[in-house]
Formats: C-alpha cells, structure tokens, sequence
C-alpha cells in the first residue's frame, strides 16, 4: 500500500557549540560565527519516515524554510534516503515566527498531499516545540505530539505511543495526521555512501544560478533541466509558487515581535571564600544554622 | 484574532489530570495575580473537564478572582482539538488580553493549536512576565502596559524579551518551577461561571487506548534544601557522597545533564533548562562548572554553596560561599561538621 511521509525539516546553528566568538558586542548571537546543522529532532523524524517507507512502502519528501544554504540539510536527507526535496526560500519569508512559518509550511505541505507529516519535536535555536502544532492546526489535521515509536499503521489508522516526560499514552488517531517526534524515538541512520556518490550533485535552482555566475559557460537552464530528469533537483518553492498569503508571511504575519536581546551576564552575588579545611567548612555550617538555612 | 483590549482579563489555563489541578497552574496564579494588579484586571482560571467543579474552589484560595468552568464528559481526558475548540471559544467571548498556560507537556501541546487557531502570538517557555511599554523605535509610537515575555534562547544564551502589541491575546506558556507558589486563602472565593461546551463525537480527533503516568522518584521542586553532583564527582560509587550529604541535610539529590548522561544518577534528578527548576533556601553545588543551562535551573536559590577544584568555574560567579577544592575531601569534612553541630 504504502504512505507518503512529509517530514518538516529545519538548519539551526548548533547553539551546543556556542563560544564567546558567537556573540556580538550587543548580546545577539552571530549566527555566521556558528556551524549550521540539521536540527537534531528533525533527523530523529527523518529516521521514523523512513522506517515507514522500509516497513510499508511508499516515498519520503523532506521540506525545508530557509536560506539557500538550507539545501545542505536537504542534501544530507536525501543521502540518508529520502526521496524528494523541497526548499521553501523567499526574502519575504524573512522575520517569520512561529505562527507565519508554520502558515508557510502548510501551505506547501497542502501540495504534497502526505498521508503522515513529520516533524522534529523543537528546533535546537528556539526550543519553542510550536511550529508542529501550529501547522497541524493550519492543515486541519490531528496532532500526535512527542512520538516515541508507532505501533501500528493499517491503511487509515495509526497508533502511536507518545512521551509525556511523567509518563506515556497510547493514541489512535486516523490519516492524514501530523506527528512531532522527540530525540528517544530512534537512532538516525547515517548517510549512505551509494546514496551519497549520487545526491551530491543535487541542487536547487539558486545554486545553479551561483554555478552560474562563477562560471559563466554554464547554461542554467541546461543543468536544471539534466537535474530534473536524473532526479537530481531539489525543488525550489517561493511564496508566490506557493500562493501564500503575504499578510499572513513574514514580518507581516508575525504577531510577535522581539522587545530586546540580553546575553546571559552570570550576576556576581555578595560571596565569600571559605577555606577547604574541617574549621573553615565548620564555620560556614555554623553560619548557616544561625541563620536558619539548615538545622 | 481578537482586537486589542485593555480592560480584558487575565487568564490561566488551569490544568488538571484526573480531576487534580497541576502545580504549574497553581504557580501561574501567583504571576497572573501580579500582572492582573498591575493592569487592575481580574484574573481569572480556565478549567475544563468532566466533574471537576471541585478544584475550582482551590483555584480562588490559590489567588483566581473568578472561574470559567466548562464540564462535559468528552472534556474528562485533555485532548488537543477538543480543548483548543472551547478555549477559543472563550477567548472570543470574553476576550481576555493576556492567556497563560503552563509549559508542560499538555501547556506547550495545547497552546500552540490555540494560537494558529486564534492567528495570535505565542512565546514558548517563558522564565518571567513583566508588564511594560515597547516604543517602535521608527515611528516613536509607543504601546503602553504591554505583557514582556521573557525567556531563554539560543539554548540559554541569550535572553529574549518577546511582544505583540496588535493581535491579541498576548499568550506564553511558562516554565514550571520558575514562578513561586501562591500561598492559599482560604477565605478568598473565587466567582464561579458555568460555560457550555457544545462538543460531539466527531470533536475527537484521537482516541487514548493506554496511559500510564509514573510518580517523579524526586520531588526536587519541594525541597528546601538540594545536594547537586556534576561531571566533577567522578563515578557513580562518588556520587554515594552526594546522597550521603543530602541524607544529612534531609535534602534532595541533584545533578546536571552531565552527570546524567554519565549515568551517575537517575534523569527526574536532573536540574537545569532541560531539567527541573528549583529555587531552595540552600543549593549545594559539588564538582559541577556552572554551565548557562545549569544555572537556569537554580539560579534563584537564596543560598549557593559551589565546590570545585577550579577556582575560575563559573559557578563560583553566582555562588554565596566558594570553596575551591576537592570535593571527596570537602563533602566528608562537610557531614562530619553537620552531625556534630545540627
Ligand atoms: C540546549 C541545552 C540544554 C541543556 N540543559 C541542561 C540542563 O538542564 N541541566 C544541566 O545541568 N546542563 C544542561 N546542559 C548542559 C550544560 O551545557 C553543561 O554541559 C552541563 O551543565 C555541565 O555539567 P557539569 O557542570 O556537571 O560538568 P562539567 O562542565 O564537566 O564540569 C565539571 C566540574 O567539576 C569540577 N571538578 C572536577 N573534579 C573535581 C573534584 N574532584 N572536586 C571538585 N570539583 C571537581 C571541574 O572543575 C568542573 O568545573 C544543556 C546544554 C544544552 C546545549
């Protein structure tokens, strides 16, 4: 029978690695001082749509919002195994928030008309864990949020176990439905060499264009149009492709706006050293009975 | 979308688990109320359910100036379209200016739908709520008694100040531990407003075949006192000092992720961004750096204690007593001082 999965995937940098060097004078993160990776979560959707496709048959797209350089992530995917890639960038997409980036999904994954939408639990840069929910309000579709494995898929039902971090729960929901996956799902599978020789040369429209420009014997049109036959395109969607409504995209469509940015200053506290000896640490004890801390 | 409205209410989502509110909603009380007086609203709990009238009597005691209770038996297990649907509703109705929710895992499920749904703003996992104005620095208009959503990001990097001064409500979920627990009144009476909820079967977009929901091993949220392990301790045989001292103290065993993921200790004990929040009377740091993640989690301890053999650890910056040294040394000279004075 088989399924076609959409899995929702995001490049963030990877704030695991954030130095002094990523911060600005100003407090802001210099997100070019830091390496961009695929989100974490979103691999460990990647993993489970995948194993659907082993298990059942079917294809698996991957889609990603973001800059040009998102087709890395797009790429990796495809080494890993999936199918299609679709790249949604747009300058109008800029400044979007949670709630105008999962009206941007939606639109697209309308297109594709999956049987199951994947999605990563959050993303590593903001942690907001919203834009999952929010899209599967913008489809209409149910939502499984936190995923941990799928027991059963037959046709147009699927039950899946979800981690509730206390607990867990065991739901039944019918197809089309969106699912957030957390990181104890599964063990991603890496890139495969054999997959790897092949997709590296995918590309996506703006890229060939940058091929282009370094070398201007390129004929753009040429080389997209031997891409797509050889399966080697990754699709390049803008909001107009899309149909988006602009009032509903970007800045525009943002409700949320940032009031300011602060780095973390570890507050130095009135403090005092005490001495690693049995009489300093009897000192402090002593202190701290007399002002009821402890005892 | 409702317009923007300054004498709205102020909103919690009281969240309950068969028939039982959570604490989260009770410390969203103690905020709320703060912000409501600030804004000379009313604040007021959201509880829904099957048969939980009950609980709206603690929502008053707790703080809640008035109650919409909304009961109907397909409201008895919390699903997401079946919530989100009469939440809306509510919104649309009365049109609160601020809705809070707790940042658990049904706070950050449910939300998000009511957001999309209601094309309002949302920050997620808020560590503070404030009430203040925002200037836009272009035009110089100013939007005044606006709610400041403050949260980490950047994985606790930096801090965000978060918005939105056109589409109303302004909704955040917030991080559990983080706001102190109100204390009840048993005197204070919270108005009590019957809602309807026009639900049916098709309402149901899951059906929920098995739960099981397992007590937490630690209930570092309660303790007045907390021992907490880092990488630094060395093995899982140390670590047996680090409940040794807490034994002591009749404290409660902590750790970082670090020490976590060492498999020293068991993860309901992790403290941090990704862990629990804690604010005790004392915290005891032993052999842990003081990583931004960590100290997000127990930064507002009223008294630190950090051992560690590096005297430029960052822990040492937020630390009341510092004591630069081995901690297999210091930890045993520490409970021989507690037994013979307490
Ligand atoms: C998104 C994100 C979320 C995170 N969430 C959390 C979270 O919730 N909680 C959390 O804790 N971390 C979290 N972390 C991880 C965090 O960044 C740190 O890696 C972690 O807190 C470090 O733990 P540690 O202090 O035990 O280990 P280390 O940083 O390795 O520090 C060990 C310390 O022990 C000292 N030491 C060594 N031997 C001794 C000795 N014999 N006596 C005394 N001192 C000694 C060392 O000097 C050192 O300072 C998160 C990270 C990210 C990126």
């Amino acid at each position: 029978m088989g399924y076609h999965c959409v899995v929702l995937v995001k490049q963030v940098p990877d704030t695991k690695r954030i130095t002094g060097q990523a911060m600005n004078e100003d407090g802001t993160v210099n997100r070019a001082a830091l390496p961009a990776i695929f989100n974490p979560e979103d691999l460990n959707a990647l993993e489970m749509a995948l194993d659907i496709k082993d298990t059942h048959g079917g294809s698996v797209t991957v889609v990603s919002m973001g800059l040009p350089a998102a087709a890395d992530i797009l790429r990796d995917a495809l080494y890993r195994g999936a199918d299609r890639a679709v790249l949604i960038t747009d300058r109008r997409c800029a400044a979007s928030d949670t709630l105008a980036t999962s009206y941007i999904l939606s639109c697209a994954v309308r297109r594709l008309e999956p049987d199951i939408v994947l999605c990563g639990r959050q993303a590593i840069d903001g942690d907001t864990a919203q834009v999952g929910p929010q899209t599967a309000e913008k489809l209409g579709l149910p939502q499984l949020t936190y995923v941990e494995q799928i027991q059963k898929l037959d046709g147009q039902t699927l039950v899946a176990r979800r981690n509730l971090g206390n607990g867990w729960q065991e739901v039944k929901t019918t197809l089309p439905a969106l699912l957030t996956v957390v990181d104890s799902a599964n063990e991603p599978r890496v890139p495969r060499a054999l997959r790897l020789m092949k997709y590296k040369s995918a590309k996506c429209r703006i890229e060939i264009e940058a091929m282009a420009k370094d070398a201007p014997s390129i004929d753009v049109e040429a080389v997209y149009a031997a891409l797509e036959s050889k399966g080697l395109l990754i699709h390049q969607w803008d909001l107009d492709y899309l149909e988006a409504d602009l009032r509903w995209c970007g800045r525009d469509g943002s409700p949320t706006k940032v009031h300011r940015i602060q780095s973390v200053v570890l507050t130095a506290k009135e403090s005092k050293a005490v001495e690693p000896t049995q009489q300093g640490i009897e000192a402090m004890v002593h202190e701290l009975i007399e002002d009821h801390t402890i005892g | 979308m409702i317009e923007v409205n300054k004498q709205g209410e102020v909103w919690i989502f009281a969240e309950q688990h068969n028939g039982t509110l959570e604490e989260v909603s009770l410390e969203l009380l103690s905020k709320g109320r703060e912000l409501a007086d600030t804004l000379k609203v009313s604040l007021a709990a959201v509880l829904l359910g099957s048969q939980v009238g009950g609980e709206s009597e603690r929502l008053g005691h707790f703080g809640a100036d008035k109650v919409y209770l909304v009961e109907h038996p397909l409201l008895e297990h919390y699903q997401t379209n079946t919530y989100a649907k009469i939440i809306c509703e509510l919104i649309e109705k009365h049109k609160p200016q601020i809705v809070l929710y707790g940042a658990s895992p049904c706070g950050r499920d449910l939300a998000p739908r009511v957001a999309s749904a209601m094309k309002a703003g949302l920050t997620a996992d808020c560590t503070d709520l404030q009430i203040g104005n925002h200037e836009i620095k272009k035009t110089g208009q100013v939007f005044e008694n606006l709610l400041l959503q403050i949260r980490p990001a950047f994985g606790g990097n930096i801090i965000a100040t978060i918005i939105n001064y056109d589409r109303w409500p302004q909704m955040a979920t917030v991080r559990e531990g983080v706001m102190p627990m109100p204390t009840p009144n048993v005197n204070k009476k919270a108005q009590l407003i019957q809602e309807p909820a026009h639900l049916s079967l098709e309402d149901l977009a899951i059906e929920i075949l098995a739960e099981h929901r397992q007590q937490r091993k630690v209930n570092l949220k309660a303790s007045r006192v907390i021992v907490a392990g880092g990488a630094g301790v060395g093995s899982k045989e140390n670590f047996k000092l680090i409940w040794d001292l807490a034994h002591c103290l009749g404290a409660a065993p902590g750790a970082t992720r670090a020490a976590v993921d060492l498999g020293f200790i068991d993860r309901d004990h992790q403290i941090g961004q990704t862990g629990t929040t804690v604010r005790p009377i004392l915290y005891i740091a032993a052999g842990i750096s003081g990583a931004i993640q960590h100290q997000a989690g127990m930064s507002e301890s009223q008294k630190i204690i950090a051992i560690n053999n590096d005297p430029d650890a960052p822990i040492f910056n937020i630390a009341h007593y510092k004591i630069v040294g081995d901690l297999t040394q210091v930890i045993p000279m520490m409970i021989k001082a507690i037994k013979e004075k307490v």
